[in-house]
């Protein structure tokens, strides 16, 4: 069973970001670039269905500029097979992504496609839903556990939902989006780094996959959001419970 | 606005969830609104939609397939329902996340998530990286998917009369899923997105069993929720869903008390938007106390059974 898994290069988790000045957008210039945590979480778990002999082939896939190669080699240290670039300088929005996926699992013929539930920069949590939906596959989002029966062909998925988990049981082929829980990424050795370097990594452009990424979207302006007021400091814990009563008026 | 809009229940069949009727007051800065109740035996639901305020119709899909509220079949009800309306509004829960996207790939469309306000019928402020900064959008295409923000929109009230509920034929192509089994947590606990009070621990906790020993008498007596930063989940004192963050859960309550934490950026992301916060740490240079209403300089072994007993 091959599995695909799309990653996203996005700004670490650890920087402060900062709206650019003329309000066009966020700067990511000379900003330190990770992939997206939970597209980490999705390596991590196809790698472990590989090592339990579930899957024969791992194929990590990001779309963008070159520079994605960069996240493309973090999946390949971490124990994927191969990698795919679909390289353009134009900005990607869920939909055209979803396409752009569609476009390569029609080539790759893949039994599972797992992915992060939402990229830590746009937030948008839609690309995986999106996918399933334009391949007509089920789809089984903000995993918890993922249990794969080769035999009968089928995934058993525990999910979380709003106060609690849900597990849905489909037939494969399948999407699958990763939440939190599901696993803890292992690190890449510097060994497995060093290997990275040699597996093979191809890269397609849009125009190949005949996909139009066009932006349907158009963003007016980023801002920053209204600051917080510097708070007080309270002396002790009797003024803090005045305050909370008489003045925030919360307790 | 005079665009014709379709909201997405989310609703148990019996009775609606209350995100339904904080979507329904975002689609009424939109236009007529039009309630789709989708669901097995969800008669109730569909009465329940059908006398919240501002709705002027109510689709009822009823179905045995629509039986586990499922994306698949879900969206087969959207699509028999979708013609003619300009927007199609979910609430950004985990129905509507898991649901909204597969819908608008369906109808080729764009979907704007997460949507705070509505500048108008185009144009839309939501939040991006966590909240961190807030980019408005606008899409021309003829027909627009959202999800809308529970928090960001007052909930509709319900009235008397009733607006007239249709029934809706589906026909499902979908692939079929099985709902093997739900288990919603019983906790005496509020959940930690909905709370309006959150209690988190940091580092500053130091064990696991003192995580639980300091904060739990206190989350008690406020009937809050327990929340957790990433290091104090990292050091295995608390689980994975009860982490605040960028990547974890984004909470904005009226109370939230952070102790023992230091306020990295991540953590700050998930809750910076509560109405107050208060901020207990020995450090008097934690980060979080730069977001803090009230700040306590003090060691949290003392300052928290003293605060619990107090209350």
């Amino acid at each position: 069973m091959k599995i695909l898994v799309p990653v996203k290069r996005v700004v670490d988790y650890n920087v402060k970001i900062r709206v650019k000045p003329d309000g066009s957008g966020v700067d990511t210039a000379n900003v330190k670039m990770s992939m997206n945590p939970f597209d980490e979480i999705a390596v991590e778990e196809a790698v472990r269905l590989k090592e339990k002999g579930v899957a024969s082939e791992v194929v990590a896939v990001s779309a963008g500029v070159a520079a994605c190669q960069e996240t493309l080699r973090t999946a390949l240290a971490l124990g994927a097979d191969r990698a795919i670039l679909v390289n353009t300088e134009v900005e990607l929005q869920p939909l055209a992504v979803a396409k752009l996926l569609a476009a390569l699992v029609a080539k790759e013929s893949p039994q599972l496609v797992i992915m992060g539930k939402q990229a830590i920069d746009d937030d948008a949590n839609q690309t995986g839903q999106m996918l399933a939906a334009l391949l007509n596959w089920p789809q089984a989002t903000f995993a918890s556990k993922v249990e794969v029966d080769t035999g009968a062909q089928t995934v058993t998925v525990t999910r979380e939902i709003d106060g609690g988990l849900e597990t849905l049981k489909m037939a494969l082929p399948a999407v699958i989006t990763t939440d939190l829980r599901l696993n803890e990424p292992r690190f890449a050795s510097l060994p497995n780094i060093m290997k990275a370097k040699k597996k093979p990594l191809d890269t397609v452009t849009p125009e190949a996959l005949g996909v139009d990424v066009t932006p349907r979207i158009r963003t007016l302006k980023v801002e920053e959001p209204p600051k917080r007021q510097g708070g007080v400091k309270v002396a002790d814990v009797d003024e803090l419970i005045a305050k909370l009563k008489n003045e925030a008026k919360v307790i | 606005m005079g665009h014709s809009v379709l909201v997405v229940a989310e609703h148990n069949d019996e009775t609606l969830v209350s995100s339904t009727a904080h979507a329904i007051a975002a689609a009424k800065q939109l236009g007529e609104v039009t309630v789709l109740v989708a669901g097995t035996h969800c008669g109730g639901a569909a009465q329940a939609a059908a006398q919240c305020d501002g709705v002027a119709k109510v689709l009822q899909a009823d179905a045995p397939e629509l039986a586990g509220h499922t994306a698949e079949a879900v969206t087969d009800a959207v699509l028999a329902a979708a013609q003619g309306f300009r927007a199609i509004v979910f609430p950004s829960t985990a129905f509507g996340k898991n649901v909204a996207p597969r819908v608008a790939a369906k109808l080729d469309c764009a979907q704007i998530s997460d949507v705070i306000r509505i500048v108008d019928e185009k144009t839309f402020v939501r939040p991006i990286y966590a909240g961190n900064a807030l980019a408005t959008v606008t899409c021309d295409d003829q027909l627009l998917v959202l999800t809308v923000r529970t928090t960001a929109f007052d909930a509709v009230a319900q009235r008397d009369e009733a607006a007239p509920i249709e029934s809706l034929p589906v026909t499902f192509t979908g692939p079929k899923v099985e709902l093997v089994s739900r288990e919603l947590t019983q906790s005496e606990r509020p959940e930690l997105t909905a709370a309006r009070v959150v209690v988190t621990g940091g580092r500053g906790l130091g064990s696991a069993e003192q995580f639980h020993a300091l904060l739990e008498p206190l989350a008690d007596k406020l009937n809050a929720a327990i929340g957790a930063s990433r290091a104090a989940v990292d050091a295995g004192y608390a689980p994975n869903d009860w982490q605040v963050g960028q990547t974890g859960k984004i909470v904005a309550p009226e109370l939230y008390i952070a102790i023992g934490v230091s306020g990295a950026i991540q953590h700050l992301a998930g809750m910076k938007d509560s109405k107050v916060i208060v901020a207990i740490n020995k450090d008097p240079d934690a980060p979080i106390f730069q977001v803090a209403d009230y700040g306590l300089v003090a060691d949290l072994f003392q300052a928290v059974p003293e605060l619990t007993q107090k209350l």
